[in-house]
């Protein structure tokens, strides 16, 4: 365990209550202009599904363009919340601790973003109803199982349904620290929201138990989700570049890959926001990039897997898609870009200490990684379709409108404006799980023995 | 199990690459018969053309030996169709007598079956269709107008196999052989498209599709298309052009 320094209660308390008891000034300035942003794009969208879909860029034989990529791209940043938390919980990674809250309100509110992804996407939103939820039994029509895009809406609403749930037990004892804090309408709010938590034994073993639980419960939902998304792609049989066996495991690790980044991204400005450096330590940006050299690294190895398969099959196609992605412009400006973004670059360097333990490099490093994963997602997607195949008679027609990219634009904004109504009432930082973990370094004198403070129960 | 051997009607077309001289007449008929929006240049500059059916146009042979070649292409009609599994809401599927549906009332819009299809002859429409004033009362009153945001393609002119079995229905005898004809061919005027059923083995595509000049397209995607190509035949060479060289 790294060297730290002895916080005591109140101070930890005042410090990570400061964005609910006393809202920083950066706060409201913030959130307006965000939210002003989140109204244009909410606009646009309403215009898009009153026009029609011709205000995109999408073209035969380019069908699926932006809003998927973006879809993907924020399913991906989703996988952050349980790899940090019930992943590393099972593990017992000590160092999880402070950041677990800010993972997990990550993965929900990027699921939330995505999903309506999809949705904005449809020629006809308004009948999206049938396509999830089985319709006019009478008739015998239901939605078609056999198609991913009816896996896609289960599995994320499973996902988004366990993890809101994890969010929320964890949230359970700062409720009831909040509740004691606050007066008037704040205190009734507080008040529900805590379920009478008292912070007797028997509820914290039930919130710990219920934690463990779900931990448990949504690692096969972790596996799934992006296996199910990457499923999209890999059931069309006849596109060049999505029908690869690999798509599930080679999806899942990239996702942990640009989601772990994310959370990276997230705590240096936590950090720098907050005034949080007490809490978000370099040591925890040390372990995080660790994490993400392994991560990174095998999920460099299935993006050359892909290539020596199209070489090892020696199918003519295959091999001319990877030429025109990588070759020819302006695929090859977007792939060294990737290449560069997602690996060539954050990942040497994070092998040095000094850079694992430095705030803004680790910052930087995290947001060119997420850039280069938007565009691996890009150039899986776009290449695949608008590559020239036998009977195509127009290709390479899709240029992403004013239109795509002002929705692009949104779902950043929206998922900011999102976390920062968040912090304003509830802890970014789990103060409990901040203070356990304090617990767990102390020692107490019995006699002349030292021992430490708490014993953990053997698992 | 395939159409094939099942049901009574399994509907086909046989394409006789040979007879087609690419007068484009059965795009013309299609656009008219299916209530198709007029292609305007803006349109066709955005690829965001429709057409059920397309004669394309390649060269065969270097200069000065090129030929120029003529193939129609429409929806293939596959019975493995990449198009069927991936539609969230059954919009396309398979019926009993061989054809591709496509049922505009459930499509939601995914365009997944487009990403599919390596026919590229599935459209989406981007816009409501609007014709001119004096076209409004030109529309097949058959074919239902496709609103946005939803995917088109051949139907096999099925308004007109719903229309002759009903006839031959009432008239108490089975459909006769011809008497079913798409628009694109009754257009054309080489009978290079032939229309028929294919589990009567009488009907006039049972029998040409028997020709050792057929050849499916794509067929390295195990598609199984109910459309049969008959291969060109070239004057000068031995053997016909292009896939006809592999498949013939």
């Amino acid at each position: 365990m790294q060297q730290r320094r002895e916080l005591d209660q109140v101070y930890t308390n005042r410090k990570l209550l400061n964005g609910q008891l006393d809202t920083p000034k950066w706060w409201a300035p913030t959130v307006t202009i965000l939210g002003i942003v989140v109204v244009l794009g909410l606009i646009v969208i309403a215009v898009m599904i009153n026009k029609g879909l011709g205000m995109t860029g999408l073209a035969r034989p380019v069908y699926w363009g932006l809003f998927i990529t973006t879809f993907v791209f924020w399913v991906g940043i989703s996988h952050a919340g349980i790899m940090i938390s019930a992943i590393l919980r099972l593990t017992q990674a000590e160092w999880r601790r402070p950041v677990t809250r800010a993972a997990e309100l990550l993965t929900v509110f990027s699921l939330l973003t995505a999903l309506v992804f999809p949705l904005i996407h449809a020629g006809r939103p308004w009948r999206i109803a049938y396509w999830i939820m089985p319709y006019d039994l009478a008739r015998g029509i239901y939605p078609n199982i056999r198609s991913p895009l009816n896996m896609d809406p289960v599995a994320i609403s499973t996902y988004l349904t366990g993890s809101t749930l994890f969010l929320y037990i964890a949230l359970l004892p700062d409720l009831g620290n909040l509740r004691d804090r606050t007066t008037g309408w704040k205190n009734a709010m507080y008040t529900v929201l805590a379920l009478g938590w008292r912070g007797n034994p028997r509820q914290w073993k039930m919130q710990t138990v219920g934690g463990i639980l779900l931990s448990a419960l949504m690692l096969p939902i972790f596996v799934s989700v992006h296996s199910i998304v990457s499923w999209d792609f890999a059931v069309a049989s006849a596109v060049e570049g999505w029908h690869s066996t690999i798509f599930a495991p080679y999806f899942v690790i990239g996702a942990v890959h640009s989601g772990v980044s994310a959370v990276v991204t997230m705590m240096a400005l936590m950090r720098w926001l907050w005034k949080w450096d007490d809490f978000i330590r370099p040591e925890h940006f040390d372990a995080l990039a660790r994490l993400l050299i392994v991560v990174s690294t095998g999920w460099l190895g299935f993006t050359f897997l892909e290539l020596i398969f199209a070489l090892y099959g020696q199918d003519a196609p295959e091999i001319a898609l990877r030429e025109m992605q990588m070759f020819q412009w302006p695929w090859n400006g977007l792939f060294i870009l990737f290449f560069l973004t997602a690996y060539a670059i954050p990942v040497p360097m994070w092998l040095f200490k000094r850079v694992r333990t430095n705030i803004a490099l680790m910052f930087w490093t995290s947001i060119l990684v997420n850039i280069g994963m938007w565009l691996e997602r890009f150039l899986i997607i776009v290449p695949g379709l608008a590559r020239r195949t036998p009977f195509v008679y127009t290709w390479e027609a899709y240029r992403p409108s004013a239109v795509e990219w002002t929705i692009f634009i949104w779902s950043f904004a929206w998922v900011t404006f999102l976390m920062l109504l968040f912090s304003k009432f509830f802890p970014l930082v789990p103060l409990f799980e901040q203070k356990e973990s304090q617990v767990f370094t102390t020692d107490v004198m019995i006699g002349r023995a030292k021992v430490p403070a708490i014993i953990r129960e053997a698992d | 199990m395939t159409t094939a051997e099942f049901g009574t009607h399994n509907w086909g077309m046989v394409v006789d690459i040979d007879k087609c001289i690419g007068c484009n007449a059965c795009v013309i008929a299609c656009q008219a018969e299916n209530n198709i929006p007029i292609n305007t240049q803006d349109r066709v500059e955005r690829a965001r053309s429709i057409s059920w059916i397309r004669v394309e146009r390649y060269w065969e042979g270097d200069f000065p030996d090129a030929k120029a070649r003529f193939i129609p292409i429409m929806c293939q009609h596959c019975e493995n169709a990449p198009c069927e599994p991936v539609c969230p809401v059954y919009a396309t599927y398979h019926n009993s007598e061989g054809m591709n549906i496509q049922v505009y009332n459930r499509c939601v819009g995914t365009r997944y079956c487009a990403n599919g299809c390596p026919y590229i002859v599935r459209f989406f429409n981007y816009w409501e269709p609007v014709w001119p004033e004096s076209l409004r009362n030109h529309l097949n009153p058959d074919v239902t107008v496709r609103s946005r945001g939803i995917m088109e393609k051949c139907s096999f002119c099925v308004h007109r196999i719903r229309h002759e079995s009903r006839k031959a229905r009432s008239e108490g005898h089975e459909i006769l052989d011809g008497a079913v004809q798409t628009a694109c061919s009754s257009a054309c005027p080489t009978s290079a498209l032939n229309f028929g059923n294919f589990n009567d083995p009488n009907s006039k595509v049972s029998k040409m599709r028997g020709d050792k000049r057929h050849y499916t397209l794509l067929d390295q995607f195990g598609t199984d298309p109910n459309v049969i190509y008959l291969a060109k035949i070239d004057a000068d060479k031995k053997v016909g052009a292009g896939e006809a060289a592999t498949h013939g």
